[in-house]
């Protein structure tokens, strides 16, 4: 389990990384923390010639806050989500959700950018920022910046809609209102492990946003507005019949016990979330 | 503070196992070695068209024709349906599962090997794979060995009147149970380095092994030379559990090309060969019939047992080890007359089984202690009534049970009354009740077992292996300075022998076991011993040590009375010393009196001196009985089919402890075992017989979180046979975990009206299983 042979650089500035994915587009691999990376490497199922490190570029490692927005540097690593170095969006639970990946010694290297890039549908990042509405900064290797909202983001398993010569920067987390809550349930056979079923849940009275996601589906998150839609107007928890029907109707191959599985985090989410109202 | 047998001390090799100091395979650096890496099987089952090596490679790349010199490795049996397989180092002709060893490939790093194996092209015509082991015994099921005719190793068959029970017994339980495949995952793989020693003529083979002596009569057979010309070295091993008790084909090939190249050659297993090359045990499948009367007491029992044996037939403990384990040790502890078993060990593309600690009775256990709890809940009854009720009471001992089996000493069904006070099975029902109506769903199970241990020579011999153990040769000697050296060929891969052998040695000689070393696993400097398995190194290395041991203390009192002027039997030792009424002499003294001033000596001195080695075999050839019972309290989350372990008691006994301390450490690692077989891992294989676990995040193994806190309590029933009244224990602990835990899921789930009958316990089967009873509930309600 070693890996086929490949040279690394460390740019400095995006613009250097930029050349460098630029040079043999096709050949050159972006790494952050190399949690999932790694893996790939050393079971040759990535093969990349050249692989240009982004931990290092301005600005990627960089935590801040507007007005409206708290911006998360692709970079950042999960331990230090966990530690409470970002502030929050809404109040404990991005802490919440990075204490829940993996084990430390994975969540000391891996990072936010990374974890969303790689796409794994059993992934935390994608589903818990999906239910955050939160939008990514990309740049490509013209200089050009566009953002994409996490709704358009992943299209399917390991598949994102960013395009080949484009670098995540940042992650940028709406900042919800003080009424605003949150539920996060995941079903793990092992701590440590990749879900089996993710549920996330937020609402935000003030700003009127309510959503329902599922996670690790096999696919891109499932956002069901149906459901928010319905706990929006009732304040309560879905019977566990109707997400199943949901579910079923989503269009997605799952099985009855995954069914089951995703409709429990669901409902244990939202309960959660509501319980302390 | 005496450090004999009992003492509760540290383990002397803990300090270099954790500080990073421990020497494994992987840790030796020779002059101008090589790494190695294999070119494995894609396919589960087909025939080689063609192997073609990179341009300009042919030195580096080897296969199974330039090893045409080597002999296969095949196990004889002298059990009458015994068919033989030949397996070659480097698959020839055919290959049989998917990671089977094609070509060797060898560069000055490892990185560099794997690149060089990845230009190897293999040309392979697919066959149809063999992978569900019922299905491999139908009549048109490919074949794996073509000239047998058919896929079985071996098939026995145990007869009893059965007949007559099915026409009277009052209850009858029907069940089949299965267990997964799995890979035993010691933390350090298997490691080879092999090189050609000029000056001593030999062939040096470091290697991850659990039995040296074994492997190099092994490799001198394999190779065609003289065992003179092969030393075979374990370093530090990084666990066993059975996986290193066998000759490796890699042990094999890596030695071949280092002899041929001269060239220092190493190779290490990796994860991912582990799960894919080393998924090979546990797999069982058994057709059960109890019969009993309303009490649920045990009148008979039929069995069908179905091993999945794998491609090959292992060296030296064959493809029949298991199944003659399993049907010899399904009856377990209980007392019954009638017995009738079948069992098949069965071919398939799949490696090739290994004996796991525990060998068999994890699966037997399970299947057993399943039944038990059937037989109880089809009469009505508490399951561990019932259980106790059937096992051999104390006053039986010692007994004779339906397979011959000697169970020496010992009293089961105390062993379940403490596990029942402990859990706190009397306020466990009423606690039930309780939390069902809140929706909560907890369970109570029992598993109890004998733990054959040290069977000696005529068990193996009728187990039909092609190599039998017999006496146990330990050396023990007093250095120049007084300090004790104990060689042993038995081998330590985490169990603590080095520790445990001072305290034998310590015993009888007084000296601190600080002062004793012990040297293991190096066939050129330990007397002979077929190595660590079967739960036989504390009662045969411990009896050899103890037998040198005490020869060697009656000549330290010879030596000891010419100093003190005394007779032999005047002097009595302690704390390293020699006493005669308050005068000593201490062992330093009596070792410079014998090495280095032997003028101090009478001339007529005895000469054969302060090192002794002695053989030992117990008294009685047929293994010594440890038993246990194992308790768990369990909750099921019946929305998400996941278990959680509250509560895990266990009670054994196991004779005389030579150090408590890691005993509960055999517990500990054994029962973390079993509940990795009860609830986590599993092989999977898709129809083409691709492993689909070839990773960690696939693979899943039990972590410190999923671990309940166990609580442990011993009873001492020496054996009377054995010095110092020591029984095996290293393997018992992994055996109960399945049974125990999967009785109180089913205990859980008796609203639900279901049982889960294999393993592992998946939340996937968990929840199916109780989603399939309520669509069936829906559709009859
Ligand atoms: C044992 C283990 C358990 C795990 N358990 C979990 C879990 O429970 N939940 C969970 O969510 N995750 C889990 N993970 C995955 C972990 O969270 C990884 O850290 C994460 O998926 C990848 O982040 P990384 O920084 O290591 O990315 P890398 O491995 O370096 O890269 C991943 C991919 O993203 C691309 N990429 C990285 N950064 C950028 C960027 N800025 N712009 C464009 N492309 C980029 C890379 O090219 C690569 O394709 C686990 C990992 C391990 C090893």
């Amino acid at each position: 389990m070693k890996p086929s042979p490949f040279e690394i650089s460390c740019p400095g500035s995006l613009d250097a990384a930029h050349k460098a994915l630029h040079e043999n587009p096709r050949g050159t691999r972006i790494i952050s923390g190399g949690q999932s990376l790694g893996p790939m490497l050393n079971l040759r199922l990535a093969r990349p010639s050249r692989l240009v490190d982004v931990t290092g570029l301005s600005g990627l490692a960089e935590i801040r806050q507007t007005d409206s927005h708290v911006e998360i540097g692709a970079a950042v690593t999960h331990a230090r989500i966990e530690d409470g170095e970002v502030p929050d969006p809404i109040p404990g639970m991005l802490r919440h959700v990075a204490a829940g990946i993996a084990y430390r010694a994975v969540r000391n290297r891996g990072t936010i950018g990374g974890s969303l890039c790689h796409a794994d549908p059993a992934a935390d990042w994608v589903t818990a920022m999906t239910a955050l509405g939160a939008t990514l900064l990309v740049r490509d290797g013209s200089g050009g910046a566009r953002e994409i909202p996490m709704s358009g983001f992943m299209l399917g398993a390991y598949r994102t809609s960013m395009a080949e010569d484009e670098i995540l920067t940042t992650v940028r987390v709406p900042r919800h209102s003080d009424r605003a809550r949150w539920g996060y349930y995941k079903i793990c056979r092992k701590v440590g492990e990749f879900a089996d079923a993710i549920a996330g849940f937020v609402a935000d009275p003030e700003s009127r946003v309510c959503r329902v996601v599922f996670g690790s589906t096999g696919g891109a998150p499932l956002v069901s507005t149906e459901l928010a839609q319905q706990i929006a107007t009732t304040g309560a928890v879905p019977p566990l019949d109707t997400v199943k029907t949901v579910l079923r109707d989503s269009g997605l191959t799952l099985s009855d016990v995954k069914i089951h599985q995703l409709a429990i985090a669901h409902s244990r989410a939202v309960t959660e979330a509501l319980s302390d109202a | 503070m005496t450090t004999g047998i009992g003492a509760r001390i540290e383990r002397k090799e803990d300090r270099r196992l954790l500080t990073g100091q421990a020497k494994f395979v992987g840790d030796i650096k020779l002059p101008r070695q090589w790494e190695a890496a294999f070119v494995r099987s894609p396919v589960a089952h087909g025939r080689i068209r063609a192997i073609r090596k990179p341009e300009g490679m042919a030195d580096r790349v080897f296969t199974a024709a330039d090893l045409s010199d080597i002999h296969p490795i095949r196990a004889e049996s002298s059990l009458p349906t015994y068919n033989a397989s030949d397996q070659y180092p480097l698959a020839k002709d055919k290959v049989r599962f998917v990671g089977e060893c094609v070509a060797l490939c060898i560069a000055p790093t490892r990185a560099e090997a794997e690149d060089l194996a990845e230009q190897v092209e293999i040309e392979i015509d697919p066959l149809p794979p063999v992978i569900d082991a019922l299905k491999a015994r139908e009549a048109d099921a490919p074949l794996l060995h073509e000239e047998w005719g058919n896929n079985l190793f071996l098939t026995t068959f145990f007869d009893g009147d059965i007949e007559t029970l099915r026409k009277t017994a009052p209850v009858v339980v029907e069940r089949e149970y299965s267990t997964a495949r799995q890979c035993m995952n010691p933390m350090e793989g298997k490691g080879t380095l092999a090189h050609w020693d000029e000056k001593a003529g030999q062939l040096v083979v470091y290697t991850s092994t659990q039995v040296p002596h074994l492997i190099r009569t092994g490799i001198s057979e394999c190779l065609g030379l003289d065992q003179g010309q092969v030393r075979v070295i374990a370093p530090d091993v990084g666990g066993g559990f059975g996986y290193k008790c066998v000759l490796q084909p890699e042990e094999l090939s890596v030695s071949w090309v280092a002899r041929k190249t001269g060239r220092p050659i190493r190779w290490t297993e990796d994860r991912r060969e582990h799960l894919v090359a080393g998924a090979n045990t546990r797999q069982h499948h058994y057709k059960l019939t109890a019969f009993a009367d309303e009490r649920g007491r045990l009148l008979g029992l039929d069995a069908e047992i179905t091993v999945d044996v794998g491609a090959y037939s292992v060296w030296p403990f064959t493809a029949c080890l298991e199944a003659a384990q399993a049907g010899g040790n399904l009856p377990g502890p209980y007392d019954f007359g009638t017995y009738r078993c079948h069992t098949f060990s069965v071919a398939t593309n799949k490696p090739a089984f290994t004996p796991y600690r525990g060998v068999a009775r994890p699966g037997v256990c399970f299947a057993m202690e399943l039944t038990i709890d059937a037989i109880a809940r089809a009469v009505g009854r508490e399951p561990s009534e019932v259980r106790k009720e059937n096992l051999v009471p104390a006053g039986k001992m010692p007994f004779t049970n339906v397979t011959k089996k000697f169970y020496d000493s010992g009293d089961y069904p105390e062993s379940v009354a403490q596990v029942e006070r402990h859990i706190g099975l009397a306020g466990f029902r009423a606690r039930q009740q309780k939390a069902r109506a809140e929706g909560r769903f907890l369970g109570i199970g029992f598993s109890t077992f004998t733990e054959q241990s040290a069977h000696g020579t005529k068990v193996f011999a009728a187990w039909g292996l092609p190599l039998v153990p017999g006496y146990e040769q330990a050396m023990v000697k007093i250095t120049p300075s007084g300090s004790v050296e104990v060689r042993s060929g038995n081998h330590s891969f985490g169990q603590g022998l080095e520790t445990t052998l001072a305290q034998v040695a310590s015993e009888w000689l007084t000296v601190d076991t600080s002062r004793i070393n012990v040297t293991m696993g190096d066939t050129g400097v330990t007397p002979y011993s077929t190595g660590a398995y079967a739960s036989r190194g504390m009662v045969m290395a411990g009896g050899a040590v103890s037998k040198a041991a005490e020869v060697l203390a009656g000549r330290v009192k010879t030596h000891a009375a010419h100093l003190l002027q005394c007779t032999p039997d005047d002097i009595r030792l302690a704390d390293g010393k020699a006493w005669f009424g308050n005068a000593h002499v201490g062992f330093e003294d009596i070792a410079r009196a014998w090495y280095l001033r032997p003028d101090q000596l009478p001339d007529d001195v005895e000469t054969a001196g302060l090192e002794v080695t002695e053989g030992y075999k117990p008294a009685i050839d047929t293994g010594v009985f440890t038993y246990a019972t194992h308790g768990a309290i369990v909750e099921v989350d019946p929305d998400t089919g996941m278990v959680s372990i509250e509560d895990y008691y266990i009670f054994e006994d196991c004779g005389r402890r030579v150090n408590p301390m890691i005993l509960e450490g055999q517990a500990f690692g054994g029962a973390t075992q079993g509940i990795g077989t009860a609830l986590f891992e599993e092989v999977l294989y898709d129809a083409n017989g691709q492993p689909l676990t070839s990773t960690l995040a696939d693979y899943v193994l039990p972590g410190p979180a999923e671990l309940p806190h166990f609580r442990l309590g011993h009873a001492e029933t020496l054996s009377p046979y054995t010095r110092h009244g020591i029984k095996g224990v290293g393997e018992g602990a992994a055996i109960a975990p399945g049974g125990a835990i999967v009785n109180a899921i089913n205990d859980a789930l008796t609203p639900f009206g279901i049982e889960i009958n294999a393993i592992p316990a998946t939340p996937e089967k968990v929840l199916g299983a109780i989603l399939r009873a309520g669509t069936l509930r829906e559709a009859s309600g």
